[in-house]
């Protein structure tokens, strides 16, 4: 029996001392003064705020999936027209319709061979109406494991771009992770210019180089000729540094991409025109920029972003060595962000922004001060009462509440869970909770007592019998809990899981650790009065 | 609140002397009110639907219905009359204006997201920026939720409200009888019920973290009930000779103290959390006052009542 009571107490008394160490450095006042080894005694990453008390922004983008599988369809259509071309079948149309190629042939006869060829080069795409169907045209889609592959490689793609971005931006200790089917999350704690954090992630930032189209032949942005399409672009005035918006007509074939570029810096060129992205490509880039620039002087090359023409300077002569520069009028922070957008690479599908919630840094400050207040307010009424009501007993409850609280501290500490105000709510709710356990108990004992029982029966049966209805009671809170978490984004998990944790806590708090006390003071001696 | 004394039944013992707020041996006839409880308690429910359909359905912040949140902080110069008039100038005539109150000049606007422009938070303060000067208010919170998220953030908090409230009813049923159960279903379903009702009648908008503190209702008011139910069956093995309508009183008598107390404590600590815990924390610490008073109301006048309901089916 005393043995028994011993172990107890050095469970109790060694939780807390591991409890303190993992505690103290998240202790205002105490951390900075720990030596450098302290925060490796156990690992642990101590108690991080949530962004809606420290402040920062919670974003939550879609990626637009069928987008990245219509842009892999639209590169497929000129490698199946080179294909075609070399097998001479013939001229045949090859167009996107929707998430499904269509091709129109001249001749249905040679269908048959079409298909061959296809199946042969292509093999992930699949002819819709099978190769015994008949007519002029053909549809093909992609292979379902083709597209779930694509679709994988376009969250991964967009996942690694957008965490580049965010790094150039330079945002501390950022969270970006995939979420559900679709989406990315990004979590920019502490964040100063959310909107600009906003713009930066957001652009798809496809570059394209293609040349305006003939204008000759009655032909013009009104009346765009077959193989070229109307475009916005934006033109810089040369004397008043005005931007306005423009039409243009470009060909549809596009000449080179900015998946070649290999640094993108903003300069200050040009007084009038004002800051500029100069574009270095890589080898490849150069080389191909070369023949491009060389086979065709004296046209205009587009430099087109996200679908606006930005300019389309009349190429002067070869271009060697991969440099190109963008203008359209930018300030210094478009240009920057347009460099690091650029730098870090294009999104392989457009992303739209879903859902964002932004705490300003003021409100997060509020927030703690406000929680903190109501917890200690709260918290001291709630004890004195406990104190008058139920004397020396109370004394033990609250000390178990106090014990509680570092427990539970320290174990959100360990998880390196974060603590939102949702979860300081939490909080005061399972101190609540670990009150009732000991208000359970105490009552049972004052009503054992009542039946005449000794000190030491009324004990004994009041935690055996109160336990049954503290465990229910506890078990059917715990479950919200879990409900809760599986249900709740962001803050409600926050409470979710400090609630679930302090259930823990508090159940060994307010049954084991008091009624340990009991034990000690009842080891061997009899107790002739209990103050309860 | 009266220090009172009893003496134990034991003669052996000195008298025990408690500090109790329900003296002991208090026998209020619970169980024979509850004709007239259960009759408040549906008056209560119709009330609510009743304003349920007045209001056209719950008063839905942005995590529901999709939209724009902004909190702006004002000088202290610039009144409601201003702010809605700049913004109808401006062209935003379905914004919603709510003055937060409190110390501070703080507002909350809420703005429909049209589709295809996730910016309107950007182009509302730089509207108000723009006539009222760079420095007028601070943007201290902002938040957009597409239409998608929003209803599917709605079609999640149900499910959780419906699963908890179930849920609960099944562990009763397991740890109990299922007549505890269908007692613990109903009664939560009460308590939701009301505490929507008292979110209605005081306009506080419907978001997630009321959802949460629905959840936490929940939790709370079944434990309540969990407290009695568990006095039924032990007092059921006890008094095996008693009706089951005065076992019944007995076991609430005897753990009314105990609610009392626990209900008592959890709810100024709640109220700490209302006065104290600042407008973000406000629907929240009100979901949970009205929540927990309903739910203790709950586990005596609703859970038990209908657990008797059952008495000639199963009674051991």
């Amino acid at each position: 029996m005393k043995r028994d009571v011993l172990y107890r107490v050095v469970l109790i008394a060694g939780l807390l001392v591991v409890s303190l160490v993992a505690l103290a450095p998240s202790v205002p006042g105490v951390g900075g003064a720990l030596p450098q080894w302290w925060g490796g005694l156990l690992g642990n990453r101590g108690i991080r705020l949530g962004l809606d008390l420290q402040g920062g922004s919670h974003l939550l983008f879609t990626v637009d999936l069928d987008k990245a599988v219509e842009i892999h369809l639209d590169r497929k259509i000129g490698e199946i027209r080179r294909e075609l071309r070399d097998a001479k079948v013939g001229a045949i149309g090859v167009e996107r319709d929707g998430l499904a190629l269509q091709l129109t042939l001249p001749n249905p006869e040679r269908r048959g061979e079409v298909i061959e060829i296809l199946g042969d080069r292509f093999p992930s795409l699949v002819v819709e109406s099978g190769a015994l169907g008949s007519g002029p045209t053909i549809r093909m889609t992609l292979d379902p494991r083709e597209i779930q592959q694509l679709h994988e490689y376009a969250l991964d793609q967009s996942l690694e771009t957008i965490r580049n971005r965010i790094d150039e931006f330079g945002v501390a200790e950022p969270s970006i992770q995939r979420q559900g089917r679709q989406e990315i999350l990004v979590q920019l704690p502490g964040i100063q210019e959310p909107e600009r954090a906003k713009a930066l992630i957001g652009r798809t930032a496809v570059l394209e180089f293609r040349f305006l189209a003939d204008t000759s032949g009655g032909y013009g942005p009104d009346n765009p000729a077959p193989g070229t399409e109307v475009m916005s672009g934006v033109e810089v005035d040369g004397t008043t540094g005005q931007t306005r918006r423009i039409r243009h007509l470009v060909e549809s074939e596009v000449r080179m991409t900015g998946d070649t570029i290999a640094d993108a810096r903003m300069q200050l060129f040009d007084q009038l025109e004002g800051p500029t992205v100069q574009l270095t490509l890589n080898g490849d880039g150069a080389r191909r920029f070369d023949e491009l620039t060389g086979a065709n002087v004296g046209r205009r090359l587009a430099i087109i972003l996200d679908g606006t023409v930005y300019s389309a300077p009349v190429i002067q002569e070869r271009i060697p060595g991969g440099r190109a520069q963008i203008t359209g009028g930018f300030d210094i922070k478009e240009a920057r962000d347009l460099a690091i957008v650029l730098r870090a690479g294009a999104l392989p599908a457009p992303v739209t922004l879903i859902e964002e919630r932004t705490v300003g840094p003021a409100l997060g400050r509020d927030s703690i001060q406000q929680g903190l207040l109501s917890f200690l307010v709260g918290g001291s009424a709630v004890a004195v009462f406990v104190l008058i009501y139920y004397r020396m007993a109370g004394v033990l409850a609250v000390s178990a509440l106090a014990l509680n609280i570092i427990y539970l501290l320290a174990a959100l500490s360990g998880f390196g869970a974060t603590l939102t105000l949702p979860g300081l709510a939490g909080i005061v709710l399972t101190l609540g909770m670990a009150s009732d356990a000991n208000v359970l108990i105490i009552e049972r004992i004052r009503e054992e007592l009542r039946l005449g029982k000794t000190p030491r029966a009324a004990i004994e049966t009041g935690y055996d019998r109160a336990w049954a209805a503290i465990f229910d009671s506890n078990l059917t809170t715990f479950l919200s809990g879990v409900i809760l978490f599986q249900f709740g984004s962001g803050p409600v998990k926050g409470f979710a899981v400090t609630l679930c944790v302090g259930i823990v806590t508090s159940l060994f708090t307010a049954v084991f650790a008091t009624r340990t006390v009991y034990e000690y003071r009842l080891a061997g001696r009899r107790l002739d009065h209990i103050s309860v | 609140m009266a220090q009172s004394s009893t003496s134990g039944s034991g003669a052996a013992q000195p008298p025990l002397r408690f500090f109790e707020i329900i003296p002991d041996g208090t026998t209020i006839d619970f169980v024979g009110l509850r004709r007239y409880s259960l009759g408040i308690s549906g008056l209560l429910i119709l009330a609510a639907l009743a304003l349920w359909v007045i209001r056209g359905g719950p008063n839905y912040g942005v995590d529901f219905v999709g939209g724009t949140m902004l909190h702006l902080r004002f000088q202290p110069e610039v009144g409601t009359p201003q702010i809605r008039s700049l913004l109808a100038d401006a062209g935003y005539r379905d914004v919603q204006l709510q003055d937060l109150g409190g110390a501070e000049n703080e507002f909350l606007l809420r703005l429909p997201t049209a589709p295809g422009n996730e910016n309107v938070a950007k182009e509302v303060t730089e509207a108000l920026q723009g006539s009222l000067g760079p420095d007028a208010f601070e943007i201290r919170r902002s938040e957009m939720v597409g239409p998608q998220v929003g209803k599917d953030l709605r079609r999640k908090a149900i499910l959780a409200v419906v699963a908890s409230t179930i849920m609960m009813g099944l562990y009763l049923t397991v740890r109990f009888q299922l007549r505890f159960g269908i007692g613990a279903a109903v009664a939560l379903a009460h308590d939701v019920a009301i505490t929507l009702g008292g979110l209605l009648l005081f306009n506080y908008e419907f978001d997630l973290p009321v959802v949460a503190a629905l959840l936490t209702v929940i939790g709370f008011s079944v434990n309540d009930t969990v407290i009695v139910s568990d006095r039924i069956r032990e007092n059921l093995r006890k008094m095996r000779r008693q009706s089951l309508e005065s076992v019944a009183n007995a076991s609430i008598n005897e753990t009314l103290s105990r609610t009392v107390i626990t209900t008592g404590t959890a709810i100024f600590v709640i109220l700490a959390l209302f006065i104290l815990g600042g407008s973000v924390i406000h629907g929240f610490a009100f979901t949970l006052l009205i929540g927990f008073v309903v739910g203790t109301y709950s586990s005596i006048f609703v859970a038990t009542p209908i657990v008797l309901m059952f008495r000639d089916t199963e009674r051991r």
